[in-house]
């Protein structure tokens, strides 16, 4: 099995993992980011180059580095690779650059998108981005098209990281949408307004990075932190019938696929689960999803600690510190200390 | 203990002069004679108008643009911003024909602030993206009912309102700034230059 070191951490890996794989396998900050790789979906990723690292070491029988910064995503780890990603001001620099390409032509409208508070797109900029545009160019724009009753494309929005096109490929029997034109006018569409027709279509807005793909049943009913998401399961002939449900009051705004730390669905979905079951008796609510912290849709939203998966997480954060000591130089630590010191005294 | 300035309770045996009380009345009433001279702290409230803070901070207003539409998508950033979550809004589409009433493809059909729970802290005006809402000079009446005090849009919309005042918390560093920027690139705000319709 070979190991590779990514920022400093080392891993062993099976054969045919890539950089991206194993740095998800490390976890934490080092992790590169990706707009276009979608583990569930084949031959996904290696458009938008989000996910750039340095190989600052080939292998170990070939310690030349690579020449380019290179997706991490579609590269393959070598025995005794060694793979620079927050530790290399030059991809932090590169990933700046890619940002801006991304938002080029992305039309900022987050105040009316329906994904903002969820998008891809929005972190990476938050985290990567410049907050200046440099462009004086006006943006590409196109007309918003209803692709069947239940999804709105907003082309404008897309950044093209063909994961709908990979979607209606390998998930639904017939291809009924792709990419027309080529480089600046490039657009996903059904040619000649071909309604895209089948049980799992749905699947395009959950794999939709940015909000080019909409649901159009949940179309300006509510910013998703003013929704509550809850586990969810019914009885489907057709899917797992596993989701997530976004809630306001008992009234069901929305219904998604589970999607897992990384953004990636863990089970598809059917449309008659997406769109057709809105009713809170259609459902068995297991209780409150897992939001991230730091998202803005964990505002108000409570759950219960899994106290065990809380100390594996903390485990690893420990484990991966690199023999640090995390206490070390802390601020939480230092008020600790304070308030054992003051405690001890107050015993007195 | 939090501070050191609490006093610990003594239950000591008071002496004579204090049992009797008459020196500690007399001391009480020296303190309340005294202020019957001072200068007086209150004001003859409504006839004397104190003079207002400049960055006093009243009712708020929703903005519309240079022709009249209205500026609020509503985003909820507002919302998520307030700490007294005292506003909330239901979001609309905008139908075709629409264009002059609201600015973008979305508008809030329902805009409603309790200025029971507001707290006049103004980071509504601080999170807006749109420019839609402020923080006027304007005080808010007082109602005999908590439903008056739950201002919709027909009470918040600049339609509704003579004037909008809001020069005092505009000072001279705003002005200049203002004019700064004014040829800069802000653009996130203009409209028809980044999105299709």
């Amino acid at each position: 099995m070979p190991k590779v070191t990514i920022d400093n951490y080392e891993i062993e890996v099976p054969e045919g993992t890539t950089i991206l794989q194993a740095a998800r396998m490390i976890g934490g900050d080092i992790v590169p980011p990706a707009m276009c790789f979608y583990t569930p979906l084949e031959t996904s990723g290696g458009y938008c180059r989000t996910c750039l690292v340095k190989v600052s070491q080939g292998s170990a029988k070939d310690p030349r580095p690579m020449p380019k910064p290179v997706a991490s995503c579609r590269t393959t780890v070598m025995d005794g690779m060694v793979v620079q990603n927050t530790t290399s001001p030059e991809i932090l620099e590169a990933r700046k650059g890619v940002v801006e390409f991304l938002l080029l032509n992305h039309p900022l409208d987050c105040p009316i998108c329906d994904q903002a508070g969820e998008c891809d797109l929005q972190d990476l900029s938050y985290n990567h981005g410049v907050q200046n545009m440099r462009t004086q160019f006006v943006r590409r724009t196109f007309k918003k098209i209803d692709i069947g009753s239940k999804i709105k494309l907003h082309m404008t929005r897309c950044i093209l990281c063909y994961r709908c096109v990979k979607v209606a490929d390998q998930l639904t029997d017939k291809r009924v949408h792709g990419v027309l034109y080529r480089g600046d006018v490039s657009e996903i569409s059904t040619y000649i307004s071909n309604v895209i027709e089948n049980d799992f279509s749905g699947n395009v807005i959950d794999v939709c990075p940015v909000g080019a793909l909409t649901d159009k049943t949940f179309r300006f009913q509510s910013r998703v932190w003013f929704t509550k998401p809850m586990d969810a399961h019914r009885d489907c002939s057709k899917c797992c019938g596993k989701v997530a449900l976004w809630m306001k009051g008992d009234e069901i705004l929305r219904v998604t696929a589970r999607k897992d730390q990384w953004g990636e669905v863990e089970e598809w979905i059917c449309n008659d689960c997406r769109f057709e079951n809105k009713n809170k008796d259609n459902w068995v609510i297991e209780g409150p999803r897992h939001i991230k912290r730091h998202s803005v849709i964990s505002q108000n939203h409570y759950e219960n600690i899994d106290l065990q998966r809380l100390k594996m997480d903390v485990t690893r954060q420990i484990k991966f510190q690199g023999g640090k000591d995390i206490n070390e130089h802390s601020s939480r630590a230092q008020f600790e200390e304070k308030s054992k010191k003051a405690l001890e005294s107050a015993k007195r | 203990m939090l501070t050191n300035r609490s006093k610990v309770v003594v239950n000591k045996k008071m002496s004579f002069w204090e049992r009797i009380y008459l020196p500690a009345i007399a001391g009480g009433l020296l303190i309340t004679i005294k202020h019957f001279f001072r200068k007086k702290t209150t004001i003859d409230y409504p006839k004397e108008v104190r003079e207002y803070s400049q960055i006093y901070r009243g009712q708020h207003v929703l903005k519309v643009d240079e022709n009249g539409a209205e500026r609020c998508v509503a985003c909820g950033l507002c919302a998520v911003a307030c700490p007294a979550e005292a506003i909330s809004m239901t979001a609309a589409e905008r139908a075709p024909g629409e264009e002059n009433k609201y600015r973008e493809e979305k508008y809030a059909a329902i805009y409603e602030i309790n200025m029971l729970r507001c707290i006049y802290c103004g980071l509504c005006e601080d999170a807006c993206p749109k420019e839609a809402i402020f923080l006027t000079d304007i005080l808010v009446p007082v109602s005999a009912t908590r439903d008056d005090m739950i201002y919709g849009k027909d009470k918040l919309t600049e339609k509704h309102f003579n004037e909008v005042p809001i020069k005092k918390r505009q000072t001279e560093e705003v002005a200049a700034f203002k004019a700064e920027t004014k040829n800069k690139d802000l653009r996130h705000n203009v409209l028809g230059k980044s999105d299709s319709f």
